[in-house]
């Protein structure tokens, strides 16, 4: 226990120390509150705008999970069924990567064009987002998390094609998995809000920040990115959590770091 | 307590002991430095009950023969019979358990799930999978520890639930790949002792790779030594000792007898060369 | 090079996939303009071939989108702010600069934390924690702000591009700084070797492969950054500006074009740095 207090310390002193350094610097300096409000006036803001920031993160918040689920659920089940073309994988592999690292969030305005200015739109955007490096990732996994010792055990069982893949391939494919579902959180964030952006119903995080940026209420805006900055945390330590659960067995948690 | 050599003589009762059947078996692989003959006109009968062991040093091909026996490599020519089936068919009947080198696990299965892992595939009701596991646990001295998981075991532990893995379908043939090569000596003396005591018990064939002499000579009935570049048999040995053997036989001058003749098969066919 | 042929396929799969989801989506819109112009008999041949010339289709053809980038980039002169060579090069330009000040503080700050075990326990949880968050979210804010400061036109959305950069390059500037086997960092113990000479003859070059992956990371996040911050404050021009407007005016194979123009960017460089990794590293002995 001693050791985890330990390890958590520097990090909270440190963003204490930021924190602090914060709000004596804004008020010794007199900065503007439209520049940099204090982190007490972003704390006064939070509790006094609740309901407004509780009803743009549902609103945002519908389109990240229903975009992550089948953004990440589709790159899955496409990676399971071109796993027994191998022509197909080298194919798609290499677009797959390649799309990752495009401005993919360009896509926004198309989606608002296809499925209207509501979270479903917002869903659409995500849903390309995450499903690519679900793809790579499932992908790779399928292929190589499986060691060729194992895979030969399964030969001399005389193992089918579906035995060997839901008995051996696929929980070995568990990290790398995981791997995209921790890497989605974030996109799936980064899609959503970008996309609201680009045109949305008057509620939405991504929503109040282009517009409260316009009225110049900063402490609305720092307010909204502390809810997206949470949820984002929050989002990716529940995967993280249940990653934990589910690939408890993987050698990475048995190392330690020095 | 003879040194022979088999004789080449075949009955129709001899035939029908033959677990495994190989007569002038090769097997090239095209390698991107071009070819490589692995195996090289290969002649082997393996007769039921008897542990055999292949030693020689790398590139001999003794790995390769297992495996082609096993039907997770394909000759290139010659014939290959194992219980009278061809390799392939043979597999599909599940005649043998298979120990790599390594004890390959599955680290999210407990030991007892992964002796299992071969019931389930094969199909067999639960309650018989619960009850050849609780044996296999049993055969191999790890009862009790079914419910760990295989990161919890030592290297030796994981190896003997691989072996009990191997067994728990009771195949006629066990098919083991240098099983003992990454462990300790003190614990590879105490695993090779169990291995005979079971190869006792359980009346398997036993085809065992290794590149150790002692254990070669210590575990088999016989010993079929292989020399590289073309991988190929050198000399065939029968060792004469009896079933129940203790450690010390390895001090007794017959065992140094064979393992100099072993020794002698391995210079010849210029293993000890660069 | 295996892949060439799979990856061509998939490739000329996807176009006959696309045309044929475009004639699928524009047909009805096309019909409706069909009854309105009094068009009541024409074969479905005509209908498909109509879908696939729309102005204003649900979806545009490949051929559709290739002529206006044809016509923006060729045919229009490279300074006309109608053109997209213009606003691609604003949009490069931020990149550029905002990618170059954040790999140079990314590195910096990993050197940093490398040499400071203080920095590194007391920062790194920080700047791993903010991997979590929608960092771009603070966009539109960072640009307003410079505003203020009357820091207008290129710099904000440059600053923009750096800040998204950084981050990337930072975590992976640290790893690579940290993947040398402890058996190699044990060896340079033997020789009392300084950190300095540590630093400098095992760590830099051990980092080479993470330095590359990084930079390509790093610079698509710029570009990320950089477009996303035009969308804020689109008078100054640039792809993400060529986005929006296509986006208030329906000009959807103007969306398309310019969306292939920020592709094509990101590719580029992405390639460049590639290419540039594979040959260093070459060099250096890390292939495989």
């Amino acid at each position: 226990m001693n050791a985890r207090v330990a390890d958590l310390a520097p990090p909270l002193l440190f963003g204490l120390a930021v924190l602090a350094l914060w709000e004596v610097g804004v008020r010794l300096l007199g900065v503007p509150a439209i520049i940099l409000p204090a982190p007490s006036a972003i704390a006064l803001r939070f509790a006094s705008s609740t309901p407004t920031l509780a009803a743009d993160f549902l609103q945002t918040i519908r389109g990240v999970l229903a975009g992550y689920a089948i953004g990440s659920g589709g790159g899955l089940l496409v990676a399971i069924l071109i796993d027994r073309s191998p022509f197909l994988q080298r194919g798609l592999l290499p677009l797959g990567n390649f799309v990752s690292a495009l401005p993919i969030v360009g896509v926004a305005p198309i989606m608002v064009m296809w499925f209207g200015f509501d979270w479903q739109s917002k869903a659409a955007v995500v849903v390309v987002m995450t499903f690519f490096p679900m793809l790579v990732n499932a992908t790779v996994g399928l292929a190589g998390g499986a060691g060729s010792m194992e895979r030969d055990l399964m030969k001399t069982y005389a193992a089918d094609y579906s035995q060997t893949l839901r008995l051996l391939r696929l929980p070995a494919a568990g990290p790398f998995v995981f791997n995209a579902l921790k890497i989605n959180t974030t996109l799936a964030m980064i899609g959503a809000i970008v996309a609201e952006f680009f045109g949305t119903p008057t509620v939405g995080m991504g929503f109040r920040i282009s517009t409260e940026v316009g009225h110049l209420s900063i402490d609305m805006v720092w307010a909204t990115i502390v809810v997206a900055a949470l949820t984002g945390s929050a989002f990716y330590a529940l995967v993280t959590f249940i990653e934990r659960r589910v690939t408890f067995w993987h050698a990475s948690y048995r190392i330690r770091e020095n | 307590m003879t040194l022979t050599q088999t004789p080449h003589a075949e009955t129709t009762i001899e035939a029908l002991h033959h677990v495994i059947e190989i007569s002038d078996l090769s097997l090239r692989f095209e390698t991107r430095d071009g070819p490589v003959q692995a195996l090289s006109n290969i002649d082997l009968k393996v007769e039921r009950g008897e542990f055999l062991s292949f030693i020689g040093p790398s590139g001999c091909g003794k790995t390769t023969l297992l495996r082609a026996i096993a039907d997770l490599e394909t000759p290139t020519s010659g014939a290959l019979k194992v219980n009278g089936m061809s390799a392939h068919e043979a597999r599909a009947n599940r005649a043998y358990g298979y120990v790599f080198q390594a004890p390959a696990l599955y680290p999210w299965r407990t030991v007892a799930d992964n002796i299992a892992l071969p019931l389930e595939i094969m199909g067999y009701p639960k309650f018989e999978r619960d009850q050849r596991v609780a044996e296999g646990l049993e055969l191999v001295n790890l009862a009790g520890f079914g419910k760990k998981y295989p990161w919890q075991l030592s290297g030796g532990m994981q190896q003997r639930a691989s072996i009990a893995r191997a067994l728990s379908f009771d195949p006629e043939l066990l098919l083991m790949d240098e099983p003992f090569g990454a462990l300790d000596e003190i614990v590879r003396d105490m695993l090779n002792q169990q291995l005979l005591r079971l190869w006792d018990k359980t009346r398997k064939t036993v085809l065992f790779v290794t590149h150790s002499i002692p254990e070669a000579v210590f575990l088999s009935t016989r010993i079929v030594v292989m020399s590289p570049r073309p991988g190929r048999i050198q000399d065939i040995i029968e060792t004469g000792f009896p079933r129940q053997r203790p450690l010390d036989i390895r001090e007794t001058p017959e065992f140094l007898e064979v393992a100099n003749r072993v020794r002698h098969g391995l210079r010849a066919g210029h293993s000890y060369d660069d | 090079m295996k892949n060439v042929l799979p990856v061509t396929i998939v490739l000329v799969a996807l176009f006959a996939l696309w045309y044929a989801a475009a004639a699928l989506m524009n047909a009805s819109l096309q019909e409706d303009m069909f009854a309105n112009a009094g068009h009541t008999d024409y074969t479905t041949a005509e209908l498909v071939a109509a879908s696939l010339e729309m102005e204003r289709p649900k979806l545009p053809a490949p051929h559709q989108i290739a002529a206006e980038l044809y016509k923006l980039t060729i045919e229009t002169a490279p300074t006309s702010k109608r053109g997209l060579v213009y606003h691609a090069a604003i949009t490069l330009e931020e990149t550029l600069i905002g990618f170059l000040f954040g790999a140079a503080f990314g590195i910096g700050l990993a050197v940093a934390i490398q040499s400071a075990p203080v920095l590194n326990r007391s920062m790194m949880p920080w700047i791993v924690a903010s991997q979590t968050v929608p960092i771009i979210a603070l966009a539109p804010m960072i640009v307003v702000i410079l505003n203020q400061f009357d820091i207008t036109g290129l710099a904000p959305k440059a600053v923009i591009a750096a800040y998204l950069s950084f981050f990337p390059i930072t975590v992976g500037m640290v790893k690579g700084f940290r993947s040398p086997d402890p058996l190699q960092l044990d060896l340079m113990r033997t020789y009392s070797a300084t950190r300095r000479q540590t630093f400098a003859k095992l760590r830099a070059p051990a980092s080479a492969p993470y330095f590359f992956a990084s930079m390509q990371i790093g610079a698509a996040a710029a570009l990320v950054g950089a477009v996303v911050a035009e969308v804020t404050k689109s008078e100054d021009g640039g792809l993400g500006a060529r986005l929006l407007a296509g986006s208030y005016y329906g000009q959807t194979v103007q969306i398309w074009a310019a969306l292939f123009a920020a592709t094509a960017l990101s590719a580029a460089l992405v390639g460049l740095i590639a290419l540039a990794g594979r040959i260093v590293l070459h060099r250096m002995a890390f292939t495989r």
